[in-house]
């Protein structure tokens, strides 16, 4: 009989057992997206469940397609990729054609993660990069809304989602604009509890305001989280609009509206604050978010587009090597100079 | 021999040494001409009759060039061969011509011309000068038509202007904007590589064998 090697297990000094791991802080941001994901489904039927569906199988599909013969159960177990699926699902529109949904997870995986190197190594968040893609890819499809079920319209599947593969979706009969296109194109203005409760139209995961911020609450309470991010994003969006407000109060959005509309909490809390995507030092970490939480105000008050997170964020990720480089605290005993 | 020798010169331009999926040379016309397919093989054209024609010009003058102005000779070779495929397909094809715009003058900038002047023509006889420049100008052909394809089917559902498919195809839009051009070029050259990649595993293996059989 062959002897088995002994399990032998070598730690250096300190030998407190390091609790987190990339797969549990993995499962912590499902199970703090659980509440919107449940919400999305509640309000926009069965639809919800496939558009994330297919986001979801796009992002594992290119996971285990790019994945090294060897390595190819190991890079699936951490759930990244079915992280970056749901998240990616959350930010689409809910009558987007299924095929589209795919396509984005897969890009956001190849594009966004596999080709820099892997878990860790890429520069933009793969979500937001899947994301892009499809705006960039399908303007008219990515931009068009509809509005939340009536009530024990569960089943009802929007004709968009079955649209065949390469095809159009059929004009679809029923839209709606989200609060922020209302209030850039029409000058109308969405209530405030809608917005808090999720009763809007919008993309999946950016309807309920409330369930987002209580999954932040709890990555925050988990420690997964960096809260100067999010903090900062918010408090810069609250003031911007504030300062804007003062000047004319009827065009320029509310702050508490800024905040609570758009995918901007759904931004701040779960994409900007990718712990590989964003500054390490806490000094970068403010400077992150006070720099999104600007462009943000930009896009949306004088871009062309309504909705201005997801380039925010973006782009902010393709500062982060620079902050994190100036940023740097300074080595004790070597003066000023970071070399 | 010798017919080997022509035809090795023009395959490698064609595959091994093929100008854009192995040398990574004129990258310029490349991205910004390939946004249909009948534009990229107009400008496949174009470069393939000023690299040949320049290739048997300079071959044949290449005792005559002095050494030390060999740059501006070749510049100006190439560039009467331009102007000749810029008037022949304004006369031709003016619709085309005028889509390709400034890329047409701007092919006597392509490196890969210059480069296969400076680094093959002026050194060899003529005849293995021409097959050369038959191969690499039939590589750039071939990589730009592809990429042309790629981008028009994706970002119009169409070849050369005819439709393939029904009437709500839905139109990649990024394909035919600057971004597809990167994203297209990038994933055939990721391709190119892994072939390349596979092959040198592939003989790595066979010489491991044959070690070990001795």
């Amino acid at each position: 009989m062959k002897k088995r090697d002994p399990e032998l297990l070598l730690f250096h000094a300190p030998l407190l057992r390091q609790g987190m791991t990339t797969p549990k802080a993995m499962r912590d941001v499902l199970v703090a997206l659980a509440p919107a994901t449940v919400a999305s489904v509640w309000f926009f039927g069965l639809s919800a469940i496939l558009v994330l569906g297919s986001c979801i199988g796009g992002a594992v599909a290119a996971e285990w397609l790019f994945a090294d013969r060897k390595a190819r159960g190991e890079s699936l177990r951490d759930a990244s990729g079915l992280l970056t699926g749901l998240l990616l699902g959350l930010t689409l529109p809910p009558g987007l054609p299924l095929w589209m949904a795919f396509l984005g997870g897969f890009i956001g995986i190849a594009l966004g993660k596999v080709i820099w190197g892997g878990l860790g190594h890429n520069l933009f968040n793969p979500a937001l990069l899947g994301r892009a893609f499809l705006l960039a890819t399908f303007p008219i499809a990515m931009t068009t809304w509809v509005p939340t079920l009536a009530d024990g319209g569960f089943l009802q599947i929007y004709p968009g989602n079955l649209a065949l593969p390469f095809m159009q979706a059929q004009v679809d009969a029923m839209s709606a604009a989200t609060p922020l296109g209302m209030l850039k194109f029409e000058q109308e203005v969405t209530p405030l509890a809608g917005l808090v409760f999720g009763n809007v139209s919008g993309s999946l995961g950016e309807t309920s305001g409330l369930l987002l911020l209580l999954g932040g609450l709890y990555l925050w309470l988990r420690r997964d989280l960096d809260w100067r991010i999010p903090v900062s994003i918010l408090l810069t969006v609250v003031l911007f609009s504030a300062c804007l407000g003062f000047f004319d109060d009827a065009r320029f959005p509310a702050p508490l509206f800024s905040v609570f509309s758009g995918g901007l909490l759904l931004g701040a809390i779960y994409m900007a604050t990718d712990p590989v995507t964003s500054p390490v030092t806490p000094k970068g970490a403010w400077i992150f978010g006070i720099g999104t939480g600007v462009l943000v105000m930009l896009i949306r008050v004088f871009g062309g587009l309504p909705e201005g997170v997801m380039y925010a964020i973006l782009l902010m990720n393709a500062a982060t090597p620079l902050i994190d480089r100036y940023t740097q605290p300074r080595v004790f005993g070597r003066g000023d100079d970071p070399e | 021999m010798k017919k080997n020798e022509s035809y090795e010169e023009f395959i490698k331009g064609v595959w091994r040494d093929n100008p854009v999926f192995a040398q990574v040379l004129g990258m310029c016309p490349m991205l910004a001409v390939t946004n249909s397919a009948i534009n990229a093989v107009a400008m496949g054209m174009a470069t393939f009759f000023v690299l040949v024609g320049s290739s048997f010009l300079v071959s044949s003058f290449r005792n005559w060039i002095p050494k030390q102005v060999r740059i501006s000779c070749f510049i100006i070779i190439i560039a009467t061969f331009v102007t000749i495929a810029d008037y022949t397909l304004l006369a031709l094809v003016p619709k085309v011509h005028k889509e390709l715009g400034a890329f047409i003058p701007l092919i006597v900038a392509n490196c890969l011309i210059l480069g296969r002047q400076e680094a093959f023509a002026s050194r060899y006889p003529t005849r293995l000068a021409v097959m050369d420049a038959l191969g690499m100008a039939a590589g750039f052909l071939l990589a730009l038509f592809s990429l042309g394809a790629v981008r028009e089917i994706l970002g119009d559902g169409a070849l050369f202007g005819v439709k393939l498919f029904s009437e709500n195809f839905e139109p990649w839009v990024i394909m035919i904007l600057p971004p597809g051009g990167f994203l297209t070029l990038g994933v055939i050259l990721l391709f190119f590589n892994w072939i390349k990649f596979k092959k040198d595993e592939f003989l790595e293996d066979v010489a491991e064998a044959e070690r070990s059989g001795n």
